[in-house]
């Protein structure tokens, strides 16, 4: 197996993991960490995009989405967390 | 560098969003201006394409497959006029439907975000900048959602995120997929690749993407409470315009990269259908207005998909037009709806529709504009919703596909009997307690929807201009 495949075949597993979780998880921080894996399972399959067979110089654009793919992850990730405590501190107040 | 329209339509609302959330006082102004600014830019847009029939802008001056290029044509300027159009009654109607100053405030950044993000999908030409701007409209659209800041509406939010991030994330799967296959993420580049296998399941991937995206049945989990708990012109901006978007996507990806089966097409279909029978059953089933309005979205998407398979494989080079029909009139008059049932809502006091003719105080103004809207949702002429039907329903005759003529006929009927629970209640009087005031619940923020509505219905004896203007450019033919 060469490289390029291993690391391929690693993300889409990560991919179908992270999947798995997001549909199935009923807690709501383990379903945006699933979603988390899968956007590095997306990120893996981007990355093995630029490899190239050394001493080839790897393919710079992948890199390039990956990073904005990565900020994206960063935003969304803070957004969905916001409201995950927004909605803890509702429902504990109705509690009260 | 010049500054021409189409760079304007994404950097306008982008820097009216920025100003927005900086200066939070003058925010209703900044908004507004930047909306009417938006609509200016995409008039001078709409006026270059019908003069060269499309407008290419590389940006910074790198050319495709490294740099990223806009282009308009016919198709995507109709999108945009619609978002501006619809965006720019929407923000009046919001002038007084958010009373809250917290809301006021993040109303506009938000909404000008989201107006980025679709003028950004409308205007790109490669699939990675179009993940991009996908999530820059899931992460707006969630914040409008969760405006109003009850617990409903942040649980529905939180949804409506992890449908909307799961089904970006998996376009981006298939991006990466297209990347590999290809070394290259533009249309041109999409178009003149050899179909393949690979290809195929990047594709596939994609769609179920931007299906869970757009809301079509069964992946519509998320949208009716979404739609429904949201405060009024942000269910006007989500269910209009920010399903379109993904609708947008759908229909140029596989124009560009062709569905590989017969099959597929019919399932897409099949997909509406259920759409269209599972959602109008639930419209009758439901018991707020908000919410049947959101359930008639669900049927509606249905519909455009129906329009969409509607010939088969061979008819797809026709059936986009009937599909795109559907989603402008679906745009206009599904924001006037929801406009004028948040509008309801406010004069009454609630929003149960069993409850709607109990009370003394009629809105009539509002629930005139809500039946205008009904007219054109259910597709009675000449409201361009009927021209959308129509054409739907007369390429499935011409290829012999009566399964869909029947499924668009019983939807038809399910809808007209679903706005009718509604119209019962706005016209019956012998349930009342109180004497009936007259012209009480009318008000200034009436305008808004009614103009949207009246819009809806009008827009059917224009829809020659319409169609023949979708064509410029040949959305759907080689890129240069």
């Amino acid at each position: 197996m060469t490289p390029d495949l291993i690391y391929g075949a690693t993300g889409i597993a990560v991919f179908a993991i992270g999947l798995i979780g997001a549909l199935c998880a009923q807690d709501r921080l383990r379903r945006v960490l699933a979603l988390k894996l899968c956007s590095v399972g997306a990120g893996f399959i981007l990355v093995v995009g630029a490899w190239r067979i050394p001493p080839a110089d790897p393919d710079p654009v992948p890199h390039a989405l990956v990073i904005t793919g990565i900020v994206v992850m960063v935003s969304a990730t803070a957004v969905a967390l916001a409201l995950i405590r927004r909605l803890h501190t509702l429902e504990a107040e109705d509690d009260d | 560098m010049t500054i021409d329209p189409i760079t304007l339509a994404v950097f306008v609302p982008l820097f009216g969003a920025i100003a927005a959330f900086v200066f939070p006082r003058a925010a209703v102004w900044l908004g507004l201006g930047a909306v009417l600014a938006t609509c200016a830019t995409v008039l001078g847009l709409a006026r270059e394409v019908l003069a060269a029939g499309e407008v290419v802008t590389p940006l910074g001056g790198w050319a495709p497959p490294l740099g990223i290029s806009l282009r308009a044509d016919g198709l995507s300027v109709a999108m945009l006029g619609m978002s501006a159009i619809v965006g720019l009654l929407v923000s009046f109607g919001a002038l007084d439907a958010l009373r809250d100053l917290r809301q006021r405030q993040y109303f506009w950044p938000l909404w000008l975000l989201l107006l980025t993000g679709m003028n950004g999908v409308y205007l790109s030409t490669d699939i990675f900048n179009l993940y991009v701007m996908i999530e820059v409209i899931a992460l707006a659209a969630v914040g409008l959602t969760v405006l109003s800041g009850t617990k409903d509406a942040v649980r529905a939010g939180l949804e409506y995120m992890y449908a909307s991030i799961l089904g970006a994330l998996l376009f981006l799967m298939g991006v990466g997929f297209v990347y590999l296959q290809l070394g290259r993420l533009d249309f041109a580049g999409l178009i003149a690749a050899e179909p393949s296998g690979a290809l195929s399941a990047a594709l596939a991937l994609m769609v179920i993407g931007l299906l869970l995206k757009t809301a079509l049945f069964p992946l519509h989990f998320w949208l009716p409470a979404a739609h429904a708990n949201a405060t009024a012109p942000a269910s006007a901006l989500l269910s209009g315009l920010v399903v379109k978007a993904a609708l947008y996507i759908f229909l140029r990806l596989t124009t560009y990269m062709p569905l590989p089966d017969e099959i597929l097409v019919t399932l897409i279909g099949a997909l509406g259908a259920g759409a269209v029978l599972w959602g109008g059953v639930q419209a009758l089933r439901a018991e707020r207005l908000k919410l049947l309005v959101a359930w008639s979205t669900v049927t509606q998407i249905g519909l455009i998909f129906l329009a969409f398979a509607r010939a088969g494989q061979v008819g797809l080079t026709e059936s986009w037009k009937a599909a795109a029909l559907l989603i402008l009139a679906h745009g206009v008059a599904k924001s006037a709806m929801f406009l004028a049932a948040g509008r309801i809502k406010d004069e009454v006091g609630h929003d149960r529709i069993a409850d709607l003719d109990k009370s003394d105080i009629r809105p009539t103004l509002a629930q005139f504009t809500f039946a205008l809207a009904a007219i054109s949702l259910i597709g009675l002429p000449p409201s361009l919703g009927f021209i959308g039907k129509w054409s739907l329903m007369e390429g499935a005759m011409a290829a012999g596909y009566w399964h869909w003529v029947a499924v668009t006929m019983i939807g038809t009927l399910m809808s007209v009997a679903y706005f009718s629970r509604v119209f019962a209640g706005f016209l019956r009087f012998d349930r009342m307690r109180g004497e009936l005031a007259e012209h009480k619940g009318w008000a200034l923020a009436d305008i808004a929807p009614l103009t949207l509505a009246v819009a809806a219905i009008s827009l059917g004896l224009m829809a020659a201009p319409i169609l023949s203007f979708i064509e410029l450019g040949y959305p759907f033919g080689e890129l240069p």
